[in-house]
């Protein structure tokens, strides 16, 4: 294997988010890590050694660094917070970046990422929520992901909800529907809440109209205000059986009638019924999705179809989940520290000959393509780009600036067509598997040869940066990042491919001077693969930026270009 | 014709028989009074063996934001300045009794090629969801969001339907349309590829193909140094992610080295070619245009962006309007000179018209807003027949006076020319079944269909 364990940085600076998880290696020194330590273990070893499939090894440090980052908070590791990882000797220093990650700031963003897909956040065509309310929704659910917000809690404030769209944020939960009615909202609460599919799920036509009621009274009214909307309760409110044209009462899958009065919500009774902890579906949903988004299958697979005739791969590891989400009140972070630090999660990608076969069990780490928004977050990261994302309809037009991340987009309708490109959901609907990362000849070409690659790398202060000698053609040496930069705002008619480069960066650098520190290589290595090179790598690298046959500047751009391609980089492993 | 598509015509000779009986014949079909044939409504009017399935391809001009049908394909000179600005005089064709607007020379030198569908509305004045109704040609309410008519295309058309070129199916000049997901629930396979770069400038920089600052051999050291420092790639070269991965890689360096990628290099065509298109963006694009569909590819759209002209209206018309004149006239005639205009469906138009009358209130200033009641689009080739108008607005352009048709008519009607049975069954990734048209199962009420547009196919 390539993985190199030598530290050989220097200049290797301390930053923050470093010595931050370096306390708190302090404080968790003595933890078990024994790996059979972590309940998660027991009931999958179970299950392979039942089916006689051997598990991967333990995967290496600089292996884990850079999944547990992209994992959890969808972002790269700079090459500083590799060095400091790989150099620390604390045995427990796994669990503590574990535990330091889950406090960072942009486990809220990456995660508040996914609660968008899910709730269909988009200011336009089909949720059609309008970008105020985009806005409002959007930071109330990543500020209660900041706020850890227990998830029995954060799902009765979703349910419930009334109030303005603009000033009562989660009630825009009842308004991304095309047709608002009782069936296509039941469907969606089933699927985002309860991970079931009406349709799949063994209902009759009559159980599926019960569970409907529950959302018969929704009112919607506008405002004075534009694009303000009121969701309230309704007591008129009344959903009719088709064939009987009796009134229907609500009524649970798992058969509870409620009986109200004409002035109680039917809403309140579900989601108290949603979120007691002897419900059937709610905590299981969660916990499986999000063993489903760390390790790339659910146990329950897929994870919105939840039904008997899709049986879980382990029911006692799913069970064991849940327990674990409810015993801690329904704090979700305890439900992923616990998967992270297990066995199962740490495992190498590298299958061994017994467990190749393996596609559908927890042998070894899945390999899958970086989504789209971490993606294009870790390019601009590397090459110390940003990109100018905006949204020319509806008016007024939308321009954000250019340190921007992808996984802090609010909004759906935020054109760049290289998140859609890479499988960015079109969050027309709540499924999963809107979401692709399926890799297609237009990926290859935009990594290979597109402009926006291109000129994102040899454009980059901050790669030139690190060869030797550089000036810039200014005459003004490297000044850092231009991440910063502001996007001009003339974004209307414009191919947005083109617009992918912010528009600080104008002429590409030029190396003054051959390049042959090895530090350089090192350098790239750590900032881009999150490790450092093999001797083996080390010379090819070395040989290729030595050549006479082109400039050095070009050189170093080819280098980084030819690793940002590799496979190790597109793909987490 | 597989026997839902004779449902279709069965249901259709019902409705323009109601309609023949309720209307009378005259001024369902006609041009400037001039009554045309197939007045026999009562009978199915069945496609002329010879133009059924004659489409291979369709270049669709997508004129973004909406052009104003009064300034291009239904002028109303007679409706004085309010309504028709500076441009009070409509111009005669080459075909007796079309006239269209005044600012399109070159196109009225041959009406016989094209049909003017005079009768379009949908009645919604919203880009987003305007542009659904006209690109899906459905309605926005079954909670799905269906593909567009290119992704249908391509889904037919393109691997599934045995299209063997290398270049993508489904190609979209420059920039993607936005607004609505192209492909829909069929997912990103099924998206256009967006070339990016500018075919009016050299070189024209094909995004993910033509590199503007890599050169060849560079490219060619690239690739090897990639294939040096790709150690985790080799050793899971057996993973099916990896391979898949690999064999996009082979694909793409397929079409920046190998000869699919000359299908974009404009510099091949004489200069006098390039000359009659325009020397711009809209003309080399249309020029393009013409290159992808010799070589196959069964759906080209041409973005042309800058129609929602809420302001300065005129001063954008006199502008935009000989750019589209030179090289819409310029791709219609290459592709008849080429001998591949029976087989390449061209459509011209936006997702709405624009209001008849002209606002001159603050702060629009003379400027035509947005208008789904009316609008015009240009067809012609893949088996429509020229030279006629189909439809007809009342003397201000503000309603549908006759015939009306509805985008589910025209793409329905391009469908079959194309040999897309309007039944065949899409399947979202849930399992939900779609029918190509909503018209196959009656997904629309009878009083908004005009039906398909037999008078031309």
């Amino acid at each position: 294997m390539l993985y190199s364990h030598d530290v050989t940085g220097k200049g290797f600076r301390m930053v923050r988010g470093v010595n931050h998880w370096l306390m708190i290696v302090g404080l968790v020194v003595g933890a078990s890590l024994n790996s059979s330590a972590n309940p998660i273990d027991e009931p999958v070893m179970a299950i392979l050694e039942a089916k006689g499939i051997p598990p991967s090894e333990r995967c290496p440090d600089a292996v884990f660094i850079r999944r547990v980052f992209l994992d959890v908070i969808g972002t790269l590791p700079t090459s500083a917070e590799v060095r400091a990882f790989l150099s620390d000797p604390a045995p427990g220093k796994r669990a503590a970046l574990i535990d330091a990650l889950l406090q960072r700031p942009e486990f809220a963003e990456y995660w508040g990422l996914k609660w968008g897909d899910l709730l269909r956040i988009k200011a336009e065509f089909p949720s059609n929520l309008w970008p105020n309310a985009v806005q409002a929704y959007d930071r109330w659910i990543r500020e209660s992901l900041r706020q850890n917000k227990p998830y029995d809690q954060f799902a009765r404030e979703l349910l419930t909800a009334s109030g303005s769209n603009f000033r009562a944020p989660p009630s825009n939960f009842y308004r991304p529907f095309q047709d608002r009615s009782p069936r296509q909202i039941a469907e969606t609460v089933a699927l985002v809440f309860m991970g079931i599919r009406l349709g799949n799920a063994a209902l009759t036509e009559d159980q599926i109209q019960e569970f409907s009621a529950f959302f018969a009274k929704i009112g919607y009214k506008g405002t004075e205000e534009w694009k303000e909307e009121i969701v309230f309760f309704n007591p008129a409110g009344r959903l009719t059986n088709s064939v009987t044209g009796k009134g229907v009462v609500p009524r649970t899958p798992n058969g509870r009638v409620y009986y109200l009065p004409a002035d109680q919500d039917p809403r309140v009774a579900f989601a108290k019924w949603l979120t007691a902890p002897d419900n059937p579906w709610f905590a299981k949903c969660i916990v499986n999705r999000i063993w489903f988004w760390l390790l790339g299958r659910g146990v329950i697979h897929e994870p919105d179809d939840m039904r008997p005739s899709n049986p879980a791969w382990s029911s006692d590891l799913l069970t064991l989940l849940e327990r674990e989400l409810i015993s801690h009140k329904y704090d979700l972070k305890s439900v992923y520290r616990l998967i992270l630090n297990s066995s199962t999660y740490q495992r190498s990608s590298v299958p061994n000959t017994g467990n190749a076969s393996d596609e559908t069990g927890f042998s070894h780490y899945r390999l899958r393509r970086l989504d789209a928004e971490p993606l294009l977050d870790a390019i601009n990261q590397i090459t110390g780009t940003g990109e100018k994302y905006t949204s020319s309809i509806p008016e007024p037009f939308t321009f954000l600036p250019g340190d921007q991340r992808a996984i802090s987009l609010a909004d759906g309708s935020i054109e760049l067509p290289f998140l859609e490109l890479f499988g960015r959901p079109a969050r027309n609907t709540s499924f999963e598997s809107e979401r692709t990362a399926v890799p297609s000849m237009f990926q290859a070409q935009c990594m290979l040869n597109s402009s926006q690659i291109q000129k994102k790398i040899e454009r980059s202060s901050v790669l030139m940066k690190l060869a030797k000698g550089f000036k810039t053609p200014g005459g003004g040496g490297g000044r850092g990042m231009n991440a910063g930069a502001k996007g001009k705002g003339d974004g209307k008619g414009k191919s947005a491919q083109q617009s992918g480069v912010v528009g600080g960066l104008k002429k590409p650098f030029e190396v003054l001077s051959p390049v042959s520190d090895p530090e350089l290589v090192n350098e790239l290595y750590l900032r881009i693969l999150s490790r450092f090179p093999t001797e083996q790598e080390r010379q090819k690298a070395g040989n290729y930026l030595t050549s006479v046959k082109r400039k050095p500047a070009e050189s170093v751009c080819d280098l980084a270009w030819a690793l940002i391609n590799s496979t190790e980089f597109i793909m987490k492993h | 014709m597989s026997a839902s598509s004779s449902h279709l015509d069965g249901a259709l000779s019902r409705r323009t028989f109601l309609r023949a009986g309720t209307l009378g014949l005259a001024g369902l079909f006609m041009a400037r009074g001039q009554l045309l044939q197939g007045a026999d409504l009562s009978v199915p009017t069945l496609l002329k063996p010879g133009n059924r399935k004659k489409a291979k391809s369709v270049i669709q001009i997508w004129l973004w934001g909406g052009p104003s049908h009064l300034d291009t394909f239904d002028p109303k000179p007679g409706a004085g300045r309010d309504y028709c600005g500076p441009y009070t005089k409509a111009l005669a064709t080459n075909v007796p009794g079309i006239e269209i607007c005044q600012m399109l020379p070159r196109l009225a030198t041959m009406a016989d090629k094209y049909t003017l569908l005079r009768g379009m509305t949908h009645g919604n004045n919203g880009h987003e969801t305007a542009a659904y109704l006209v690109q899906a040609g459905r309605k926005p309410d079954n909670g799905l969001v269906c593909p567009g008519i290119g992704a249908i295309v391509s889904y037919f058309k393109g691997y599934n339907g045995g299209y063997k070129g290398k270049l993508p199916p489904y190609i979209t000049v420059t920039s993607p349309q936005g607004r609505f997901s192209e492909s829909g629930f069929l997912g990103s396979k099924y998206k256009p590829f967006s070339t990016g770069g500018d075919p009016g400038r050299d070189p024209f920089a094909v995004e993910g193909i033509v590199s503007e600052s890599v050169t060849e051999q560079r490219q060619r050291d690239r690739r090897e140094l990639l294939g040096d420092l790709d150690g985790f790639g080799t050793d899971h070269r057996d993973e099916s992610v990896v391979k898949a991965l690999n064999a996009s890689r082979d694909e793409a360096y397929e079409m920046i080295l190998g000869t699919t990628g000359k299908a974009f290099s404009l510099a091949e065509e004489k200069p006098e070619t390039r000359d009659r298109y325009g020397r711009n963006k809209f003309g080399q694009s249309c020029l393009l245009a013409r290159r992808l569909v010799e070589r196959g590819v069964p759906f080209v759209t041409l973005n042309h962006q800058g129609w929602d002209t809420h302001k300065k209206h005129f001063q954008e018309m006199n502008q935009k309007l000989p750019v589209l004149d030179q090289g819409v006239s310029a791709l219609l005639q290459d592709l008849s000179d080429h001998g591949l205009l029976d087989s390449t469906l061209v459509w011209v138009g936006g997702e709405f018209g624009r209001t008849p009358k002209i606002q001159q209130e603050a702060p629009w200033d003379g400027g035509r807003g947005h208008y789904g009641k009316a609008f015009s689009t240009l067809v012609a080739g893949g088996g429509f027949r020229g030279g006629m108008v189909v439809g007809k607005t009342d003397e201000r352009g503000e309603t549908v006076v006759e015939r009306p048709i509805y985008p589910w008519d025209l793409l329905g009607s391009m469908c079959e020319l194309l040999d897309i049975d309007p039944a065949a069954e899409l399947t979202t990734p849930q399992g939900a079944k779609v029918c190509v048209s909503p018209l196959a199962r009656h997904e629309i009420p009878a009083k908004e269909t005009g039906g398909l547009l037999r008078e031309i196919m």
